[in-house]
């Protein structure tokens, strides 16, 4: 089951642990994998880690021309596109009233306008060929919001929307479009929380841990595969119970 | 002329999956052809690979009907 041998992928944000995490698990199941991010070292290394083909194709997603060749790019390297990934994301907290224009913009280019374009281009070929998945990485805090985190609420609820109406559009073309949405995922991120805070957000989970990449990962290798044919404009939460939806 | 009429026509019998006598010059492949919007981007698609041409956005919404279709390519691969 979830076999994907002879599908082609490209994960965004591939040097980064729920990135990393998947395009290992898509190579695992027999994926040949397109790594995208913007540091081509941490990307070979994530490489060096995976057993299976990969592609790296460096690119700075807040660059509208490189994001524009960035699918092109991966579809001459993989010889087609069955699977997109848009993972790469970013922060810049601030709260509401004392948030900068730039904070807004650079936000929002990055979680939201780039996966547009980026899906834009892909379903070309997946229309064609009566196959795709597209997978967009949003959030729990998409759903239920959190202070400090306007800009990135907004542009995970926004891929949510946005991957909704795209499903409706191409569901008879054998293109599925759905989103994870993680809740607190170890990181080196959350590697750095004192315990105070570690135990703060642990009083918010049933499950009483963080979620680990892998376990994003394999929700990400259920969705491209084709037992997950009937599965489109969903949202699978993955967040320990933190928010039951 | 009638070889580009032919390989068009032959397009949207696949794609509409239609008659081909039905795929008249003046037929629109929304209101007679039954194609929704996605099939038209679609055909414009299936177009662009038959003929190796690139057909902007502005130019495929003015394509409505066969005939649109043929003229079109007619001039562009002229």
């Amino acid at each position: 089951m979830f076999d994907l041998t002879g599908k082609r992928a490209l994960v965004t944000g591939a040097s980064g642990g729920i990135g990393s995490a998947i395009a290992k698990a898509l190579a695992e199941q027999g994926a040949e994998v397109a790594l995208s991010g913007t540091r081509t070292g941490a990307l070979e290394d994530v490489a060096a880690t995976i057993d299976g083909k990969t592609h790296i194709l460096p690119c700075n997603l807040s660059d509208l021309d490189a994001v524009e060749r960035l699918v092109p790019q991966a579809e001459e390297a993989l010889g087609g596109l069955d699977i997109l990934i848009n993972n790469a994301g970013m922060t810049r907290d601030n709260i509401f009233m004392r948030m900068k224009d730039e904070e807004w913009d650079d936000v929002l280019a990055i979680n939201l306008t780039a996966p547009f374009h980026l899906t834009r281009a892909a379903i070309r070929g997946m229309m064609k060929r009566r196959f795709g998945r597209i997978i967009s990485i949003t959030s729990v805090v998409g759903v239920v919001g959190n202070p400090g985190q306007g800009n990135y609420a907004a542009s995970k609820a926004g891929l949510a929307g946005m991957s909704k109406s795209l499903a409706y559009e191409v569901a008879s073309r054998g293109i599925t479009v759905n989103t994870i949405a993680p809740g607190f995922i170890g990181s080196a991120m959350t590697d750095e929380l004192n315990d105070k805070q570690r135990e703060a957000i642990l009083q918010k989970v049933p499950a009483s841990r963080l979620g680990t990449s892998e376990e994003i990962a394999a929700c990400a290798a259920f969705l491209s595969s084709a037992e997950a044919a009937y599965i489109t404009g969903h949202t699978l939460n993955v967040n320990g119970g933190m928010v039951m939806i | 002329m009638s070889d580009i009429e032919d390989r068009v026509r032959k397009i949207v019998v696949e794609h509409l999956n239609v008659e081909a006598d039905k795929v008249t010059e003046k037929a629109s492949f929304m209101d007679d052809l039954g194609a929704d919007s996605l099939d038209q981007v679609e055909l414009v698609m299936a177009f662009e690979e038959e003929f190796g041409v690139e057909i902007p956005d502005d130019a495929a919404e003015s394509i409505q009907t066969f005939g649109d279709a043929v003229a079109f390519l007619s001039k562009a691969t002229s």
